[in-house]
């Protein structure tokens, strides 16, 4: 059946199997593969993206169910520039080391920019219990946690851009 | 881990969904937040020919108060119960037992209704629902009944909503002057499926002494388990740590045969169902005490 | 020169890409036409094949073909022994590797029966379903304690036993030792299984193309040249008709350098057969049946000790879970052998392990390999000895510690590398002492955790130390070249799962030839850019890999230094590299931007001298004559919820020796992801089977990897000794923090049930099994948590 999801502002059209999964939606028929697939029963959170604003685990969504619906994934945090125009969050991995093989970052961003919109000064313990459903193998999340609440120390710097 | 193919139908209404149920009947579910189904048939372990995919039944899809009563449609997600007011006000254990529920990824697709239908043994809600002596409204062909929760749950996996009927609402009493409540749970890691949890509702009568209790179990048993043996040592006695202890026993040795798996065998449960009915009755009746200064 | 780039903690110039979701992972490859592979797993856990018909499901609509052992033709062989034995007297090791598709017997649950290829994932998991297979079920070898029993049947038939290797290696006269000991403490140790867990599962994607007759496969190997030659080799190929990549890997943490898994033998033939693009993912439930695992031994150890609790020897007799076969050798083992003498002098040792076969996963080195069980055996021993004597448990290990002047220190045990377990440098100590410092531990000894304890709070700390052998050979490479542009290339053979070589890399070359890091590109992992290495295991990336970057930069530099000497006309002395030029120091007239020095290196008129290369390049190699020793001390304090078993850690301290530090907030982020991966070993990750071999536990539902709630805020401190093996002073860093976090967890906790507590003496532990544990304390006199709990 046809499905009409609108990805990062783009509207993607595509016939597809009632069964398809909307993490392989994403990646596979619009190619946009930053969003990780790492357990497909809703453990791991590498899948995790924004359905009409709200994080889910795409992997427990089948595509036909975002028809119409508008989907951020984390290759729409970023502002025009890319890479240079980096979402406020993003830079505060990058400053404190909050990613090292990158896989789980994906849902590790889109589960907290929500999360970060709703409680703007959380504490290091609601951090934590926010990302409980992501996986990281690789940072003991350390870092993660020192991201975010760096981020949040810098509070209107990063609201000041334009994806805060 | 690719779900073998299905029939997928959309429905926008009830009447739609029942329709669609009574076509398919021998091989349908109905698909609500679907955190429970997806991962099964992501595994394989569950095929069905046709899912019904209730979601855009908008109808379903409230929090209001009515006669005294809150009602929560079956497709409200869990998320928005989470931070519903007057679940706050009205349902308060409600309210302290929806954060344990795996994690907001999930809290945003999960539904009340997809919970309380799929009735896993270690899901919080249903446990919830029993302590709160809530109801719940089904439509099946047949037409309307209203089921109490003792009723509701029938087995493993297994409640009163038949395979051509849909679980409408839920309604929940209002929480009465002199009342305490208590949730909680031993989960490995936070979110994950609890090892033991206990949903306390209580009440004080006017004399301070034990009105009524209400103490639903979870992972220990089929589906949620009414402690009513415990709760028959509390009622009518003063509030007391013996008191706790005494009804804690009664509830791990006399209410329950809990299964064991691999994150806790059946004593340990049997063990932590007794620290838990005591910290959560001593937790309810301090709130019932608090509850009743306050009025 | 301008300040060093080296021991600066920079940010990491690979993180933007990956940031923003655009770093290529294998799962990310989409080639046109591309194909998908899906496996047929024994559901079974021994037992032997009747018969397999897979006509239903070449006949499944979207089917291209399928695949069983018997269809394979010439093409099936036994996979090779990766690491053979080391030349050990009297060592015995039997040798039993796996096919491609099982053959004639099944040997563990998820063992391939056959491939299906489709024309999607989806499509062939349907056709797999109309697969019959006809298994005749075995009875399974589960308990590694029971394997040799005589009834016990048989995995490998062949070979008449399921051992699969005795080894035994002593010094001193331990007996002796013992029979003058002041006081011998045995205990019994266990230790299981778990997943190496890495986020990103296996994947590989093939792709020949026949017009140029070149094969690129996309692979999530840490070892991609030995897999560029092994798959020419058995491919019929030239190696440079072969380029493997190794794109971004989603952590390896060991089971992604398992040479050959099936899946890369087989996707790449069916590609070339087929010729078409061929992509396989392995899912995560098979993960838990298919990616190789670790950490299942058996110790019976004994310590003897004087009356100061000086250790006058160690015997150590243990069994080593090898799983169904067992290529990668000993190297698990032996670990394990050789880590348990720790920082400690140890004059006699008398250790013996034997290996054995069982119905399990195959065992390859996870983060650690090896090294924790030792180290568990060791810091457990000396707990029990401290608490008998009477000697405080850091004043025992302070009394032990080889002394900082011993270095060299020769162990005169053979270690996994076939050296000598000889430790370069070290300094245990200063480490000691700041880890003490950091925890509070004067503190808490002396009131702290009784004043918590007075308040009804269950407190204990646990204060370990350990050393790891890192950075062993036999060697990596480099080429670093500046282009034209300016942008200095740097391409090595290993390949990277998030360690930070683009960055730390990027550092070294970037120091020697005075180019920001944000001026180099470097390439890890790609045969097409570099032909020679081996691959990323044992801690040894920055030590091999990064002295080769560091010596073929050091290269290019004297190429530079040598041409713009002989363009001005000025002594090399007088010249510097800065900013991405060579200039005559205090001559700002004088300086060339390095890109336009590499044009004229390579002059379209005029003749290369000899002696001189064409353009500014360099490769090199770095080979250490043996690994370098690094080391450290954690220490954590924890609360037991006596009532329900429950732990938590508070607090986390690691004070860590990896000689020199190129970047200290890469570091510090290895040692915090050790340490995460340590916890979940000590308290949440186990792999249960039952008696049938069947894993009960093979879903992130019922696997339980810590999660950032689990994990407590993890504080680091660094003590340096250089190593002198090799020029940067550098020692390896990837598996150290989950190394000894078991050991100082079990001390933690059995501090925190207070005088009279059980001996925890085994991990990983979880709130049931520790409940278990304090209840038969309890029922055999001891209430541990109740018997001295001041306030209750």
């Amino acid at each position: 059946m046809i499905v009409s999801v609108n990805i990062n502002g783009v509207d993607r059209s595509a016939d597809v199997e009632p069964r398809l999964l909307l993490s392989d939606f994403i990646r596979h028929h619009v190619e946009l593969t930053g969003t990780h697939v790492g357990c497909e029963h809703g453990v791991c959170g590498a899948c995790t993206v924004l359905v009409d604003g709200r994080a889910v685990r795409s992997c427990l969504m089948f595509a036909v169910q975002a028809d119409s619906c508008e989907v951020t994934t984390v290759e729409g945090l970023a502002g025009e520039g890319g890479e240079a125009d980096l979402h406020p969050l993003q830079e505060a991995f990058r400053e404190k080391h909050g990613l090292q093989c990158g896989f789980c970052t994906p849902g590790m961003l889109m589960t907290l920019v929500p999360f970060l919109e709703e409680n703007p000064s959380p504490t290091e313990r609601e951090v934590r219990e926010a990302i409980s459903g992501n996986l990281c193998r690789c940072t003991g999340y350390e870092n993660i946690v020192r991201a975010v609440m760096h981020r949040v120390e810098q509070g209107l710097t990063g609201e000041a851009r334009a994806h805060g | 881990m690719k779900p073998a193919p299905f029939e997928y139908v959309v429905a926008r209404s009830v009447e739609e969904t029942l329709a669609g149920l009574a076509e398919h009947a021998d091989d349908v579910k109905v698909l609500a937040g679907g955190q429970s189904l997806i991962p099964a048939m992501n595994f394989r372990l569950a095929q069905p020919a046709v899912l019904v995919d209730v979601n855009g039944v908008d109808e379903l899809d409230f929090v209001r108060v009515e006669g005294g009563e809150l009602r929560i449609g079956a497709v409200t997600r869990q998320r928005t119960v989470e931070r519903s007011e007057e679940v706050r006000r009205l349902a308060p254990l409600l309210h302290e037992a929806i954060p344990s529920i795996a994690h907001p990824q999930i809290r945003n697709r999960g539904t009340v209704g997809g919970s309380l239908v799929h009735a896993d043994p270690s899901a919080e809600l249903p446990s919830v629902m029993v302590a709160l002596g809530a109801r719940m409204r089904i439509r099946g062909p047949a037409g309307e009944r209203w089921v109490a929760a003792d009723d509701f749950f029938v087995g493993l996996l297994e409640t009163a909503v038949g395979s051509d009927e849909l679980l409408l609402e839920v309604a929940v009493p209002e929480a009465a002057a002199g009342a305490g409540h208590a949730f909680l749970e031993l989960q490995r890691r936070h979110g994950d499926y609890a090892m033991a949890g206990v949903a306390a509702a209580v009440a004080l009568d006017g004399s301070g002494r034990c009105a009524g209790a209400r103490i639903a179990l979870l992972s220990v048993g089929d589906g949620p388990v009414l402690a009513a043996g415990a709760a028959g040592v509390l009622t009518g006695e003063t509030p007391s740590a013996e008191l706790f202890a005494a009804a804690a026993r009664a509830a791990a040795h006399d209410d329950i045969d809990p299964p064991g798996d691999i994150q806790a065998s059946a004593p340990y449960r049997r063990h932590l169902v007794e620290v838990l009915v005591r910290r959560a009755l001593t937790l309810a009746f301090q709130r019932a005490d608090a509850s009743g200064a306050r009025a | 020169m301008a300040d060093s780039l080296i021991g600066q903690g920079i940010r990491r110039v690979e993180d933007p890409v990956l940031l923003t979701g655009r770093g290529l992972f294998v799962d990310d490859v989409h080639r046109p036409g591309m194909l998908h592979a899906h496996f047929l797993r024994s559901d079974f856990a021994h037992g032997i094949i009747g018969s397999i018909d897979a006509s239903a499901a070449r006949a499944h609509p979207g089917v291209v073909a399928v695949y069983t052992a018997d269809d394979l033709g010439d093409y099936w062989a036994k996979g090779p022994l990766l690491v053979p034995p080391p030349p050990i007297e009297g060592l015995v090791f039997n040798e039993a590797t796996a096919g491609p598709l099982a053959r004639g017997k099944v040997r563990h649950v998820g063992e391939p029966l056959a491939m299906v290829i489709a024309e999607s994932r989806y499509v062939a998991e349907d056709a797999a379903a109309h697969i019959v297979v006809d298994v005749e079920p075995l009875p399974a070898v589960v308990d590694i304690e029971r394997s040799l029993d005589p009834e016990a049947p048989l995995i490998h038939e062949e070979l008449g036993t399921n051992l699969a290797a005795r080894v035994g290696q002593s010094k001193g006269d331990y007996a002796a030792a013992a029979g003058g000991a002041h006081l011998v403490v045995k205990r019994r140790f266990t230790y299981d299984r778990g997943v190496s867990g890495a986020m990103e599962n296996r994947g590989i994607v093939a792709d020949w193309d026949p017009v140029s007759e070149k094969l690129t496969v996309w692979d999530t190997t840490q070892a991609p040249i030995p897999i560029r030659n092994g798959l020419a080799r058995l491919l019929g190929l030239m190696e440079s008709q072969v380029r493997v990549v190794a794109p971004f890997i989603g952590g390896g943490f060991g089971p992604k350098i398992m040479m050959f898994y099936p899946e890369e033998v087989l996707v790449p033939w069916i590609a070339m057969k087929l010729g078409r693009p061929v992509k396989w993912i392995e899912d995560r439930q098979e993960s838990f049946f298919s990616t190789t695992q670790e950490r299942g031994q058996v110790h019976e150890a004994e310590l003897a000790v004087d009356a100061e609790g000086r250790i006058l020897g160690v015997r150590d007799v243990f069994i080593h879970d090898t799983g169904a076969y067992d290529p990668y050798g000993l190297t698990v083992p032996i670990n394990a052998q050789c880590t348990l003498l720790g920082p400690y002098e140890v004059p006699s040792y008398e250790s013996e392990f034997t290996v054995v076969f069982t119905n399990k996963t195959t065992v390859t080195p996870v983060r650690g390999a090896g090294r924790q069980h030792g180290v568990f055996v060791m810091e457990r021993l000396l707990d029990f000895a401290a608490a008998e004597l009477g000697i405080d448990r850091v004043e025992i290990r302070r009394r032990n510690y080889v002394p900082a002047g011993s270095f060299p220190f020769n162990h005169k045990v053979l270690f996994q590398d076939f050296a000598d377990l000889v430790y370069d440098s070290g300094d245990y100590l200063p480490a000691l002492d700041r880890a003490v410092e950091m925890i509070g531990y004067e503190d808490f000894v002396k009131g702290g955790q009784a004043a918590a304890r007075a308040e009804g709070r269950h407190l204990g700390m646990g204060v370990v130390s350990y050393v790891e052998g890192t950075g062993i050979g036999p060697y990596e490479g480099a080429r670093v070249t500046v282009e034209p542009s300016g942008i200095v290339r740097v391409a090595t053979g290993v390949g990277t799962q998030g360690q930070g070589h683009f960055t730390t890399f990027a550092q070294l070359v970037g120091d020697v030839l005075g180019v920001g890091v944000d001026r180099i590109r470097v390439t890890t992992g790609d045969t097409g850019e570099f032909n020679w290495g081996t691959g990323t295991f044992a801690s040894r990336g920055i030590v091999v890999a990064g002295n080769a970057c560091w010596e073929a930069a050091r290269m290019v530099r004297a190429k530079v230094l040598a041409l713009a000497s002989k363009r001005w006309g000025v002594a090399e002395s007088e010249l510097e590299l800065v900013d991405g030029s060579v200039r005559v120091a205090g001559d700002p007239g004088r300086s060339m931007e390095l890109g336009r020095l590499a044009v004229e290196a390579n002059p379209l008129r005029g003749a290369v001298t000899p002696g001189m290369e064409p353009g500014l390049e360099a490769t090199a190699y770095f080979g250490p004559a043996s690994g370098a020793t690094a080391s450290g001390v954690h220490a954590m304090i924890v609360e037991v919820d006596p009532d329900t078993a429950m732990v938590e850690i508070l607090k986390y301290v690691v004070v860590h020796d990896c000689g020199e530090v190129v970047n200290p907030v890469i570091v510090e982020g290895q040692i915090h992801g050790g340490v995460a991966h340590g916890i979940g070993n000590a308290f949440y990750e186990q792999l249960v089977y039952d008696d049938d071999g069947q894993l009960l536990n093979a879903s992130f539902m019922d696997y339980l990897i810590p999660t950032a709630t689990d994990v407590p805020s993890i504080e680091t401190a660094h003590v340096v000794t250089p190593s002198p093996l090799n020029p940067l002073g550098v020692k390896g860093v990837g598996e150290a923090g989950s190394i000894p976090t078991g050991a100082a967890f079990a001390q933690a906790v059995q501090d925190a049930l207070g005088s009279g507590a059980p001996d925890v003496c085994e991990i990983p532990l979880s709130p049931n099994r520790l409940w278990e544990i304090m209840e038969v304390a309890a029922r055999s006199g001891a209430r541990p948590g109740h018997a001295e709990g001041g306030a209750s």
